[in-house]
């Protein structure tokens, strides 16, 4: 019995007809591939992505040089030479992360008392030849000038739960 | 002993001695108690109640800094109580305290913010204002911000009990507590620096390193100060093989824990512009170029080959290292040539061979502070060796009678028993022979007779010769400004028979950290290392430089200032062959110069200085040289290897210094030979130049410190200081300019009056580019008045 029913099935293509009827039936479902670049994934507020650095509504830059996010940094690759400015505060003279060595882990971000350096959520960037990879301080700055709504949003988004 | 008692700290038996505090005990025996105000150099303040602890049956928490012990004591250091105490008394020092940490040089090394870290709440309490403080102008070399000081005192207590300087103070109470200079002064203590280490906070903070170094970023180096003969133990902090600024070594023996400001700040000199960096020759031409080491040193080569040996001079710095100083011995040596010598600042060369084998106090620095009595005989101890003025006050703390015979003043921070004021320390010294020789009974040896012939002894010289005689201990000690002198020679002839008759030790100073090792290596003309006499002496630095010869060497000299002949040293230089191995670089030294080999300062260079006491210090090099300099001892090496000299092949100073240490103990005791008849200089007409190094010009490195060169010190220093008497016979008042003139050439310097300075002297410093026109010190300077008064003020201005 069992046997007749075995030879109709293989008779018919019984198991092809199953396979193909859940290929149909996806050909016709609502497709989850994300068609990038014209479309994009969701992105969390907390993305790490591109550094940068902020600056003060005044137009001042945030950061002190105290140097917590060179010290925390366990790739080591965040540079930083500070002195005193003719206004007698504490500023860099040179910031420098080498986003080869970066590991996005967003520490130097955690560590900055004065939420001056943070990670974007801008992910597409690319660089072409060997020394372009080490980010300077007037760089990191124009990325902040640049994305400082975003980036503001972000960080109030984040709040709450800081 | 009866005065031993047994303490039980949570629950160990400790021994202590009565009288001890507790925190004395437990500092011994390991055991930490939190302290902000207590420091084991300064008294006892009790202030910042931070070392509360419980002891049994005492009602509160006590200071374990102001408790002291009791036989069967039980403390209790890390109990319930003794914790609440403290992080009771954390929260209050907390309450003012600014939350700026980040910004703070003092952050990732602050007594505070470690202490926070065990005895501080997680959460304020406070939510009223915090006090905000002036800051504080304290000059170049220190910055404040007064709003973060916790009130511990420390730096008020250094200043009136170690530096002897009351220049801090604390006024108000309680929250209305401020540390503040009393008049709104610089701190001008050649020791103010310590008070950087001392804070235990960021409110005194070092300026020429302000904002630039992180503590965790820093490598602790060891070093010794090449900047006087104390030999101050180091710590350089480098990041990055650069020198970011120097602290303290703790050395009981030679500095404590102190540094004077010239060895803590001269490290900015070494990043000064006149650096050299690369190695320069001059060609056919005339014209300065960069080339590498293989072509100028071959350049400096063919040139020393082309000379005739003893045609050849040699200068080398005192502040060299003693690795430096023996190659260049044994280069002079290789070359054939005995021109060689160290002793640039010296005015008198008739006794050198009478001379002990080296300078030196002839005892331990820690020794004089047993002392029963000295005697100072023209030396600026502040300036010259600032530690061992330390010293000196803490024996006149203990009883010892110190007398000086000084032109001037200079402002010791401690009470002299007889202060002899004599431009003319022969004549004064000279008398107390004579007193000397009365009182005990010694005749004055028969090639001082002529000295003392006709001098009265007044009741000073009579003072200051029984002070010698009756202490237990004593100490002649022979300042710089002797070793300047022209009469040099009688002084310290005269002084050697004073410490022989009075059983006291002669001690001598001379410029420079390690002029003893240069003494050691036989960077002299008319000695071998280890001091045997060598025949046919060659000549000596002052001869050297007024009989023109046809080729130098110099090592780290700037012969227009560290030489006593000014810029006249630099006339026989501009028709010869000169080879200069030097870290810096100056205008004048391209005009004479040929070959310019930089080397490395004391920074960037392994070696020995030899101290004080005789004390060998070695160092292995903390920072890297700046460009292609390199060490002076390699460069001297390959000099050798370069001229074929044998022997020439050690890779490793400490090689160097073996070998010179074995050549030295070859050499058996070495009796200096008989003395020589002496007499006065009939003082000379005209206007008497005092001159000597001020505290800032002592070598290359901390002429070109620009935070030292800031300092009211060292402004002062480039001035024409005169007596009130004299400066009315001029008709001109402090503030005023004079022009000055020599046979040589002439300066122009505002005018300060000292109260001290006798008619007819006028003091001006060498060692600077000021004066060095001016040319040999001991000229006769013609004044005239340029404003008499200050510009501000001037009415009659040329």
């Amino acid at each position: 019995m069992n046997r007749i029913g075995n030879f109709i099935r293989s008779l018919f293509l019984w198991e092809l007809l199953v396979g193909m009827s859940l290929t149909g039936r996806n050909l016709f479902a609502p497709k989850i591939t994300v068609r990038y670049p014209e479309e994009r994934t969701p992105q969390s507020p907390r993305f790490r992505g591109l550094h940068a650095l902020r600056r003060y509504a005044n137009g001042e830059e945030r950061c002190i040089a105290c140097k917590l996010c060179e010290a925390v940094c366990p790739a080591l690759a965040i540079t930083i030479e500070s002195e005193q400015r003719e206004d007698g505060t504490r500023r860099t003279t040179r910031y420098e992360i080498d986003m080869f060595k970066c590991i996005y882990c967003g520490f130097c971000e955690d560590s900055c008392p004065v939420d001056s350096i943070v990670e974007t959520r801008i992910f597409e960037y690319h660089f072409e030849n060997r020394p372009e990879q080490i980010l300077g301080k007037q760089q990191l700055l124009a990325i902040g000038d640049k994305y400082e709504a975003m980036i503001a949003q972000d960080k109030a988004l984040d709040a709450p739960y800081r | 002993m009866s005065d031993e008692v047994r303490i039980e700290v949570d629950g160990v038996s400790l021994p202590a001695r009565k009288g001890q505090m507790v925190i004395e005990v437990t500092d011994e025996a390991g055991i930490y108690v939190p302290r902000f105000c207590y420091h084991k150099k300064l008294t006892v303040a009790a202030n910042c109640r931070m070392c509360l602890v419980e002891v049994e049956r005492a009602p509160k928490a006590l200071p374990a800094c102001a408790t002291p012990v009791a036989d069967g004591m039980k403390v209790f250091t890390r109990s319930e109580r003794a914790v609440a105490a403290q992080k009771a008394v954390m929260e209050f020092l907390l309450i003012n305290h600014p939350l700026d940490c980040p910004i703070c040089d003092q952050g990732g090394e602050c007594e505070l913010q470690d202490l926070a870290l065990g005895f501080g709440g997680d959460v304020s309490q406070y939510t009223e204002r915090k006090r905000i403080v002036q800051d504080e102008n304290l000059g170049p070399l220190i910055s404040t911000d007064m709003t973060r000081c916790i009130h511990c005192t420390r730096c008020v207590r250094f200043g009136t009990e170690i530096a002897g300087i009351r220049e801090l103070g604390a006024t108000g109470r309680g929250e209305n507590m401020e540390i503040g200079t009393y008049v709104g002064e610089t701190l001008v203590s050649e020791l103010a620096g310590n008070v950087i280490d001392l804070c235990p906070v960021g409110a005194l903070t070092a300026r020429p390193s302000r904002y630039t170094a992180r503590p965790w970023e820093l490598m602790a180096q060891e070093a010794v100060s090449p900047h006087d003969p104390v030999g101050s133990n180091l710590y350089v902090h480098t990041r990055g093989g650069k020198a970011m600024r120097v602290v303290p070594r703790e050395n009981e023996a030679v500095n404590e824990t102190w540094i004077a400001d010239r060895d803590r700040f001269s490290y900015r000199g070494a990043y000064a512009e006149s650096r050299l960096p690369r190695p320069m020759v001059r060609d056919a031409a005339g014209q300065w170029r960069e080339t590498d080491w293989e072509a100028a040193l071959q350049q400096a080569v063919a040139g020393l080959q082309a000379l005739e040996p003893s045609r050849l001079g040699m200068l080398a710095s005192p502040a060299s290292t003693l690795e430096e100083l023996y190659l260049f011995r044994r280069l002079a040596e290789g070359l054939g040539c005995t021109n060689l010598d160290h002793r640039l600042a010296q005015g008198d060369f008739r006794d050198q061979a009478q001379a002990p084998v080296m300078p030196g106090l002839g005892m331990a620095p820690a020794a004089v502070e047993q002392l029963g009595a000295v005697l100072v005989i023209g030396s600026d101890l502040r300036g010259e060796v600032p530690l061992l003025h330390l010293r000196l006050r803490k024996a006149v703390q203990a009883g010892a009678v110190v007398s000086a015979i000084n032109a001037r003043d200079y402002d010791y921070r401690f009470p002299l028993a007889t202060d002899l004021r004599s431009a003319d320390p022969a004549a004064s010294l000279a008398a107390v022979a004579q007193a000397v020789g009365e009182i005990s009974g010694k005749p004055v040896p028969r090639p001082l007779q002529a000295a003392v012939q006709g001098v009265s002894v007044e009741q000073a010289h009579i003072a200051i010769a029984r002070s010698l005689l009756d202490a237990g201990s004593a100490l002649v000690l022979l300042g710089n400004q002797i070793q300047h002198r022209r009469d040099g020679a009688l002084v310290r002839a005269l002084a050697d028979f004073v410490a022989t008759a009075t059983g006291a030790v002669c001690g001598r100073l001379e410029v420079g950290g390690n002029s003893a090792g240069a003494w050691l290596a036989g960077v002299l003309p008319h000695r071998a290392p280890g001091g045997q006499a060598q025949t046919p002496a060659g000549l000596d630095a002052r001869r050297m430089l007024t009989q023109p010869q046809d080729g130098y060497v110099l090592l780290n000299v700037e012969p227009e200032l560290d030489s006593t002949l000014g810029a006249e040293a630099l006339e026989p230089l501009a028709q010869a062959f000169v080879v200069c191995l030097t870290p810096f670089v100056s205008e004048r030294m391209r005009q004479y110069a040929d070959v310019l080999l930089p080397i490395g300062t004391f920074l960037e260079t392994s070696g020995t200085y030899v101290g004080l006491a005789g004390q060998w210090q070695s160092q292995a090099g903390a920072a890297r040289p700046l460009g292609e300099a390199r060490p002076g001892w390699k460069v001297l090496r390959v000099l050798g290897n370069l001229l074929s000299l044998p022997g020439f092949d050690w890779s490793a100073s400490d090689a160097v210094a073996t070998e010179l240490r074995q050549r030295l103990g070859a050499v058996g005791p070495v009796e200096p030979a008989a003395p020589q008849v002496l007499e006065r200089d009939p003082p000379e007409g005209g206007l008497q130049r005092l001159a000597s190094l001020p505290l800032y010009a002592v070598d290359s490195l901390v002429r070109r410190a620009a935070p030292l060169q800031a300092t009211v010190q060292a402004q002062e220093a480039r001035a024409a200081w005169v007596g009130p008497a004299e400066a009315e016979r001029l008709g001109v008042t402090a503030g005023g300019r004079i022009e000055l003139r020599t046979e040589h050439g002439r300066a122009e310097l505002p005018v300060h009056v000292h109260a001290s300075l006798a008619a007819g002297c006028i003091a001006l410093a060498g060692g600077i580019p000021e004066t060095a026109d001016l040319g040999a010190w001991d000229r006769p300077v013609q004044v005239r008045v340029l404003a008499a008064e200050a510009p501000d003020l001037a009415e009659t201005v040329e």
